[in-house]
């Protein structure tokens, strides 16, 4: 508990004094509402359409994770099908793959329209396809290039290609899909509300369209502090699995 | 047991060709203890590399139990020159480890471990991350696994090459007490003197990069050695011949 007060108190208290003094200024030079409100609004605004908000919280909510998830599988299975199943696929798929990478997304989205109308679906697709690559490169990390004394003592002793890989590779690799993981989780966030842009009924990305549309910078406002705290809130969730899975590294200690 | 038949090996570097084994012919006996001594960057882990299968000899034949084992993997144990324990393996699941690879059902295999930890000076630490021991338990961990590998020849390199000097010298002890009462095949790397006396049948001397045998003894002492053996006049002869070729 100390410890975290020790990391996490400075950034806490720079935070307080930035909203300390956006609030004074916004009152000292009468700044108006729709340029910059102040932090109270904003707080205001929060707690007065709390039911609503949720509403939009819920649906950007549902397709982040729904994306996240299924890059994640994507991107998990892919690695294991490159690595290990069939190396001779990798050759033709992983150009393609990181091409794939360099389609703006912006792009891509009303594609995905045109494709699968304006249901979850389209949503789903922009955010795995954002949330898989970096799950498969940090998990072919891990696969490629294990330690290799450990290779060469299994290879002795006489190990199999398919125990090398339960034994060695797959092991080896889940804290690199670890480090992908939370890289993914953080983007599938804003690739919900970028997706969310092409046509949505409810959502984070849609309400802070309309709000803008009505010059409600207080709700924008709301939306960007919603967007970041689940950031936040998803990337803690993978850490955590990470610290219970990963249980062989040294903790710090006196934690 | 095993048969070397004037083996030799380079590596490739590009266009240039690093010879590191010129010549190497050997035998090791069933349930014998040979040392191999030479110096450092002579070619002794190359040499545990190719019993191994891990690198073909550019020439030379590797003979177990009469069957060619040039470039054949899983013929012999071994204990490598950093212990190579696995980090999410605990200390029982790293001791079964080689016995899971031969194909044994993982509950058996770490049954048979948690009863040999005990004999290991182990006891209590099953269920321990091999990260969180010390280096000389880590040794005996590395030590434990190669001697549940089912496969007779057990290749040591340079086990106790990390060690503090105290601690390598209990370790020494405790080696040659595991292998008295078990009598496996052992080859073993090192570069100190003393402990291929203390410890081995015989000794092949190496010689400096490309290495060839300049020597084989045959040491003389009686079993079980005690640490009294090491101040027999007929011991410090020898290491002082040995010491005199390197
Ligand atoms: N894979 C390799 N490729 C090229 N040279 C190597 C390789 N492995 C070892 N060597 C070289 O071969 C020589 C012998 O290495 P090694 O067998 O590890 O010696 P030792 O175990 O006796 O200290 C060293 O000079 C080393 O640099
Ligand atoms: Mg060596």
């Amino acid at each position: 508990m100390r410890k975290f007060i020790e990391r996490a108190g400075p950034p806490l208290a720079a935070i307080l004094v930035l909203l300390v003094v956006w609030e004074i200024a916004v009152t000292i030079y009468q700044i108006e509402p729709w340029l910059l409100p102040a932090p109270t609004a904003i707080l205001r605004e929060a707690i007065q359409s709390h039911s609503r908000l949720w509403v939009h919280t819920r649906a950007t909510l549902e397709i982040a994770i729904f994306g996240f998830l299924l890059g994640a599988v994507v991107g998990g299975a892919l690695s294991v099908l490159l690595h290990a199943v069939f190396p001779p696929l990798r050759q033709a798929l992983y150009p393609l793959i990181i091409l794939s990478q360099n389609i703006p997304i912006i792009a891509l989205a009303p594609l995905l329209v045109v494709w699968f109308g304006f249901g979850m679906l389209p949503k789903v697709l922009v955010i795995a396809l954002m949330c898989f690559f970096p799950i498969l490169v940090a998990a072919l990390q891990g696969l490629d290039y294990p330690d290799p004394a450990m290779l060469d003592y299994l290879r002795v002793i006489g190990a199999s290609r398919s125990q090398i890989f339960f034994m060695l590779e797959l092991p080896n690799s889940l804290p690199h899909l670890f480090s992908g993981l939370k890289v993914s989780a953080t983007y599938s966030m804003m690739g919900a509300v970028i997706s969310e842009w092409l046509g949505a009924q409810q959502g984070l990305g849609i309400y802070m369209r309309l709000s803008a549309a009505s010059f409600r910078t207080d709700r924008i406002f709301v939306c960007i502090v919603l967007i970041v705290a689940l950031s936040l809130l998803f990337f803690g969730c993978i850490a955590f699995l990470e610290r219970k899975l990963i249980h062989w590294n040294p903790r710090k200690e006196g934690a | 047991m095993l048969v070397l038949e004037h083996v030799a090996m380079h590596y490739q570097r590009g266009r240039d060709i690093l010879p590191v084994l010129e010549d190497i012919s050997l035998q090791v006996e069933k349930g014998e203890f040979v040392a191999l001594i030479g110096p450092s960057g002579c070619g002794k882990s190359t040499l545990f590399k190719l019993i191994g299968g891990l690198l073909t000899p550019t020439s030379g034949t590797i003979w177990l139990e009469g069957q060619k084992i040039n470039g054949h993997t899983g013929h012999i144990s071994y204990v490598p020159q950093h212990n190579s324990l696995f980090p999410w393996r605990t200390v029982e699941g790293n001791a079964a480890l080689a016995l899971e690879v031969s194909g044994m059902p993982r509950q058996q295999a770490l049954q048979i471990a948690r009863e040999w930890l005990p004999r290991m000076g182990l006891a209590g630490y099953e269920k321990a991350y091999p990260q969180t021991l010390s280096g000389g338990m880590q040794q005996r961990v590395s030590f434990l696994r190669a001697l549940l590998s089912p496969q007779e020849l057990m290749c040591l390199d340079e086990p106790f090459g990390a060690l503090d000097a105290l601690t390598r010298l209990e370790m020494q002890r405790w080696l040659l007490d595991v292998w008295e009462q078990h009598r496996r095949t052992v080859m073993l790397v090192t570069h100190s003197i003393e402990e291929a006396l203390f410890l081995a049948d015989r000794i092949y001397v190496l010689s400096q990069r490309p290495a060839r045998i300049i020597k084989e003894v045959t040491i003389p002492f009686n079993r079980p050695r005690t640490p009294a053996t090491m101040a027999l006049p007929r011991f410090i002869e020898l290491r002082q011949e040995i010491h005199a070729l390197l």
